[in-house]
């Protein structure tokens, strides 16, 4: 489907909750949404018969420095189209409801943003870290991440040859 | 088949003896018998499994891998070893059975290499393990392999094990 066709599409199927929507390069719509529709978005764009975005491609988080967002990038076999959604969330509080009821491959994305950025996803069956260790703290992709400098008695840091 | 190219036959018509020291037979024969952990962390891993392959073939100097900790002489540490897998790590170099030897493979095994600079890496695996031969590369080639599995042999002859230290 032609790009402009799909703006309008989605234009009138979710007339009440998108905030921004834009054509992107690489053949892809921006659509932005509010935290709380998220579900009900996500929901309708994979359940609706016209635009079947079923494939949930990839999920990740980001850290703007005032705020998160997390932006899942859908796929339409029906449509060929691809499609990015992408919720703001606030810094001190970052909670989105969870979509792996929705998309079951959702599972581990949630958790590895969850690990990562500390984002936290509502209703995830099992949000625990994916990648470090259980034990660890802080979340090291935050741009205001302090490395730590020891983790079980192991030095995190090794000289090079230009510090000595 | 004729008595002279039959090697104990022939030893024992002309030399009837052999003198070496316990130590020394010992340590021929563990150096030329170093089975390694079958144990890959990354991609150098996949050069660990080039030389147990046919062409590079360290099965000519005794060696193989072995799937258990308790049969193995040699860990090979052959990748980037997370913070995550440092534990485990440790456990399995635990398992070995004594005298066990450890190569620091690569340069990410020997100081953290591209991820000196990361949050969940072990910068360097001497950080955990006594290591006996650093071997440098990104990754490095089979021949470099063997020639670090001859230094660990070289080490090995020797030692004397069975005299005590003063």
């Amino acid at each position: 489907m032609k790009i402009s066709d799909l703006i309008a599409l989605l234009k009138e199927r979710l007339r009440d909750v998108i905030v921004g929507i834009e054509e992107m390069p690489n053949n892809d719509v921006m659509l932005e949404i509010k935290r709380h529709d998220l579900l009900p978005v996500l929901t309708t764009l994979k359940k609706d018969k016209e635009l079947g975005f079923i494939s949930f491609t990839n999920q990740l988080g980001v850290d703007y420095g005032d705020s998160f967002a997390v932006i899942y990038n859908l796929y339409s076999f029906a449509l060929g189209n691809k499609l990015t959604v992408k919720v703001f969330l606030e810094k001190d509080n970052p909670e989105v409801d969870s979509v792996e009821r929705l998309f079951r491959g959702a599972n581990w994305f949630e958790r590895e943003t969850y690990d990562l950025l500390g984002i936290r996803f509502k209703g995830h069956g099992n949000l625990e870290r994916l990648l470090l260790p259980s034990d660890w703290e802080g979340y090291p992709l935050r741009k205001d991440y302090v490395y730590p400098e020891e983790y079980h008695g192991m030095a995190l840091k090794r000289k090079t040859l230009f510090e000595e | 088949m004729p008595a002279q190219y039959n090697l104990v036959n022939r030893l024992n018509e002309d030399s009837r003896m052999i003198l070496t020291t316990v130590d020394r037979a010992l340590n021929l024969a563990r150096a030329n018998s170093v089975w390694y952990l079958l144990m890959g962390l990354a991609c150098c891993s996949i050069e660990l499994m080039q030389t147990g392959g046919p062409r590079a073939d360290i099965d000519r100097f005794g060696s193989l891998f072995r799937a258990t900790p308790r049969q193995s002489d040699l860990m090979i540490v052959a990748g980037t070893v997370s913070l995550k897998m440092a534990p485990r790590l440790k456990r399995l170099y635990e398992q070995m059975a004594d005298p066990k030897y450890v190569i620091a493979m690569g340069s990410c095994a020997n100081c953290g290499g591209l991820f000196n600079l990361s949050y969940s890496i072990v910068k360097g695996v001497d950080k955990i393990l006594p290591v006996d031969v650093y071997l440098p590369g990104c990754p490095p080639r089979p021949e470099a392999l063997t020639e670090a599995l001859i230094k660990i042999q070289e080490k090995i002859k020797n030692e004397r094990y069975l005299r005590k230290k003063e």
